[in-house]
């Protein structure tokens, strides 16, 4: 490899990495190019992956750390009631659980009649019409509802809260928090993950109704299995386990959004620029983790024949 | 100037203090005394540490070695309790004023006395209107949101707040950063009134010239991760170091006014 493709190697890079600038700045140090260090001579992609995986690894570090933190703060509050904020909590159940009934419930209503109608012409083929509360009931309620309702959450809330603790940490807020003697987990994630983890269930439940409310209709508009036909069917069909599996999902979800918003919020360093960075990634990270986690439900409930 | 009946009781004591970041060395073995009662400033070049060396007095970031002694606690080897009775001490005025934004500016000044006092609300609420008006801010700022404050007004909130519960200690991160020279006469003004009432120990990062002039006792310049001087701006502005020379001789520097 050419002197020139290693300068330019290191022109291109984005700045400064911590682990990259020391790379640098030893190669600078020994002065002749042929004596450069043999990490500065991989090719590019090789660095970026290293960089990349080197970065992951602090970050989870990061994000253990911070789960700790916050199970900690958690601990110390259910010890002393009296120092859980209860008024932030119910502030939080009603900004991110009942502001968010009419968007969740008209996507589950939609995901309902999608299912329907997705199942419908197989049915059909095989006069199976009825199943369709079979697909529907099972679909919706240990699946679609709790993780469409995490997604959304997650888009909605889990921004909110990456922005909200990022800008105040621009604006030194959190800072200052500190510095009066209060505790920014105690204030800022503790009544978020209480709200969450109360909220987020109860709209899967109203989820759960709209989606097969919607899986009704087209079963009716196409298939012609009447609503009564349809309900007998469903309450055969679907066990009250199903109902609580999928509903039991649904606060090991409003954690995941909880914990990945705050920590990326407080990992908000400069300015403006970072809070949308930081909000994106929150954002990202929450929904991958969340269906990861739904992932491994599934092969756990298979695992326990549930 | 100087102020008159101050002991020499050291209130910060920092020894041999030593921070980096990465291989980025940012204080190296550092010294520095603050006395009871008096006026100090920090001033140094960006990136010379003095906003990290406040950050490590108020207890927001620890050095990597080195102890710093702040009200005659060790900040290393505090207890959770010690640190919030110490916190309760020391006010801390922020740059951007760190007023949070979904509270009145009332409720801002309140609020280290709603957690950390039983008081009733009504009591609060007389109590922040007070040190509102000491710090000269009317009623019907302290009704308003931070956003809807000019930025004299937001530090002028940000001071009132930092000294809601009595300190002994006021740190004061650029006050008059961002100000028209008029307010910044009113902060200049305002900080050597507190110091005079109360008898205040004051720490402040500053760049404002006008301030160092005329309010700061004593001013030590950080450069190289070390104090390279320290004393009354007229001592200072005898000094060689080339890192001191530097705010005295630039294009925006200032000779000491001469006395007739």
């Amino acid at each position: 490899m050419s002197p020139v493709s290693v300068e330019t190697a290191a022109v291109v890079q984005p700045t400064p990495h911590e682990l990259g600038s020391r790379v640098e700045a030893r190669y600078r140090a020994s002065g002749e190019r042929s004596a450069a260090p043999a990490a500065v001579l991989l090719p590019p992609a090789l660095e970026r992956l290293g960089r990349g995986a080197v970065d992951f690894y602090r970050q989870s570090i990061a994000l253990l750390s911070f789960v700790g933190e916050t199970a900690c703060a958690l601990a110390i509050c259910i010890a002393h009631p009296a120092r859980m904020r209860w008024r932030p909590i119910l502030h939080n159940i009603r900004r991110s659980g009942f502001d968010a009934l009419p968007i969740v419930g008209l996507l589950s209503f939609l995901i309902g009649i999608v299912v329907a109608y997705q199942s419908a012409d197989q049915l059909r083929k095989y006069g199976a019409n009825i199943f369709v509360a079979d697909v529907v009931g099972l679909s919706m309620l240990r699946e679609f509802a709790p993780l469409i309702t995490a997604i959304i959450i997650a888009g909605r809330s889990g921004a909110a809260y990456a922005a909200q603790i990022g800008t105040m940490s621009v604006t030194e807020e959190i800072d200052a928090m500190r510095t009066l003697g209060i505790a920014p987990l105690e204030v800022l994630v503790l009544p978020k993950f209480l709200g969450l983890v109360i909220a987020l269930p109860l709209l899967a439940v109203f989820a759960d109704v709209l989606g097969v409310f919607g899986g009704m209709l087209m079963a009716q508009a196409h298939l012609g299995v009447g609503f009564g036909d349809f309900l007998e069917r469903f309450v055969n069909a679907v066990s009250v386990t199903d109902y609580l599996i999928g509903i039991g999902k649904t606060p090991v979800f409003a954690a995941i959004i909880v914990v990945i918003g705050c920590f990326q919020g407080f990992r908000t360093k400069g300015g403006a620029d970072s809070v949308g960075r930081q909000t994106t990634r929150s954002v990202v990270q929450a929904i991958v983790l969340v269906i990861v986690a739904d992932a491994l439900f599934s092969i756990a409930f298979s695992w326990l024949d549930i | 100037m100087e102020h008159q009946g101050r002991n020499q009781e050291a209130v910060i004591e920092i020894n041999k203090v030593s921070t980096r970041f990465g291989d980025h060395v940012v204080h190296s073995e550092l010294d520095l005394e603050v006395r009871r009662g008096e006026i100090f400033a920090l001033i140094g070049g960006s990136g010379s540490g003095k906003s990290t060396l406040l950050r490590e007095m108020i207890l927001l970031q620890r050095p990597d070695s080195g102890t710093i002694r702040v009200l005659g606690e060790d900040l290393q080897s505090l207890a959770e309790e010690e640190a919030l009775a110490l916190r309760e001490r020391w006010g801390v005025m922020f740059q951007h004023g760190g007023l949070f934004g979904s509270l009145t500016v009332n409720e801002n000044v309140g609020l280290p006395l709603r957690e950390h006092t039983g008081l009733e609300d009504v009591l609060i609420g007389e109590i922040a209107a007070w040190k509102l008006a000491m710090t000269g801010l009317t009623l019907e700022a302290g009704a308003q949101y931070p956003s809807e404050l000019s930025g004299g007004m937001m530090k002028r909130a940000s001071l009132a707040r930092a000294m809601a519960l009595d300190p002994e200690l006021l740190f004061l991160d650029e006050p008059t950063a961002g100000l028209d020279p008029d307010s910044a006469g009113g902060v200049d003004e305002l900080v050597r009134k507190l110091r005079d009432l109360f008898g205040l120990t004051v720490v402040m990062i500053t760049h404002d010239l006008d301030l160092l002039w005329q309010v700061a006792d004593r001013v030590a310049v950080l450069a190289e991760g070390k104090v390279q001087g320290i004393g009354s701006m007229s001592e200072l502005s005898r000094m060689e170091h080339p890192a001191i020379r530097k705010f005295f001789d630039g294009p925006r520097g200032r000779a000491p006014s001469k006395p007739k």
